[in-house]
């Protein structure tokens, strides 16, 4: 019930955030006073549908000023999303994470939760934050302008939702594809493969925003709630939890993305969602 | 790290102010301008082709 529930919000907001339907048909983007403000997810605003700005294309654009300016703009959105969401934002609202989710409903291959070395490539996505979104923009160049690094060389959400729908629309686009159109191309057919056999790859180990809102997920507004007196440690949600989290880990962990699986799966209805931070314990049972 | 222990059921307040002050200064200082601009243009690096 609740994944159709989560199932529907993701399509309504993916919709909603990329509804500008006249971009689509004829090859071309909104030009709207909409487009001042970010969507919570990783929606590249290249998109013909988009109807709002991208927070980490935002980011990389205050980095890509001349001189060096503290972004505010961007770091007042990830505050106020991360504030009330944190990762929530991941499972619920982001449509590069919707297209995630419904590869790996794709009943091909054995599927798995995490990749082998996961304890290490967990850390790909802070490295990505700090070297293409951070470092890469500030001091990357292309001729005197600086480049958005990340969105340059690696966001698949760019490619899927902004380059295709444009490059089949547009014909003075799609002429100027070439090596490194087929390189983003290659990363995301990558990504979408990958999707299919492993839970979320882009969200566990790559996407900056995932990073950013992770470090929220101690203290957001929304969490998880566990009733430690009803819990018979029975260790449904830790085998319900698509990112294999242990039960100590559901809800405050960087990488628990609040899906809410382990609260469908708990059979004593001890797991739900809450409004009130800081109720999570921190002690867990011994299961 | 007692700090965000002891009073975490208030911080996510506290970093909701801190963006919503963040927003403002960043507005204040024309940043808001810089991303709507960057986001009504066709980004070519975003699509692979810049």
């Amino acid at each position: 019930m609740r994944n159709k529930l989560r199932l529907t919000v993701q399509l309504l907001f993916t919709i909603v955030t990329n509804g500008y339907l006249y971009g689509f048909l004829n090859g071309k983007i909104y030009r709207g006073s909409l487009k001042y403000v970010c969507v919570p997810g990783l929606n590249c605003y290249s998109c013909p549908g988009a109807v709002a700005a991208c927070p980490i294309g935002a980011l990389q654009a205050l980095l890509n000023q001349r001189g060096f300016h503290v972004p505010f703009a961007a770091l007042g959105f990830f505050f106020v999303f991360g504030s009330l969401l944190g990762r929530f934002v991941c499972g619920w609202l982001c449509p590069f994470g919707l297209v995630q989710d419904l590869l790996y409903k794709i009943p091909l291959f054995k599927k798995r939760k995490r990749l082998p070395g996961h304890r290490v490539l967990k850390y790909g996505k802070y490295a990505v934050l700090a070297l293409l979104v951070g470092a890469g923009s500030m001091f990357l160049f292309g001729g005197f302008a600086k480049v958005p690094a990340f969105c340059k060389y690696l966001c698949p959400s760019g490619t899927l939702l902004g380059a295709l729908p444009l490059l089949g629309t547009n014909e003075a686009l799609r002429s100027q594809a070439g090596g490194l159109f087929l390189w983003k191309l290659g990363i995301l057919l990558a990504i979408v493969l990958l999707s299919v056999k492993v839970f979320r790859p882009f969200c566990q180990y790559l996407c900056p925003l995932g990073a950013v809102y992770g470090w929220f997920n101690r203290f957001s507004l929304v969490q998880i709630h566990w009733e430690k007196g009803a819990c018979t440690g029975c260790g449904a949600c830790e085998r319900a939890c698509p990112a294999a989290l242990s039960r100590r880990e559901i809800s405050r962990s960087p990488e628990c993305i609040r899906c809410g699986k382990c609260v469908e799966a708990c059979p004593e209805r001890c797991l739900r969602f809450t409004g009130k931070a800081g109720e999570n314990p921190t002690q867990s049972p011994s299961f | 790290m007692n700090f965000w222990r002891n009073n975490s059921r208030f911080a996510w307040a506290g970093g909701l102010l801190a963006g919503v002050l963040f927003l403002g200064i960043g507005a204040a200082q024309g940043q808001l301008s810089v991303i709507w601009k960057k986001a009504v243009m066709i980004c070519l690096e975003c699509i692979g082709l810049g």
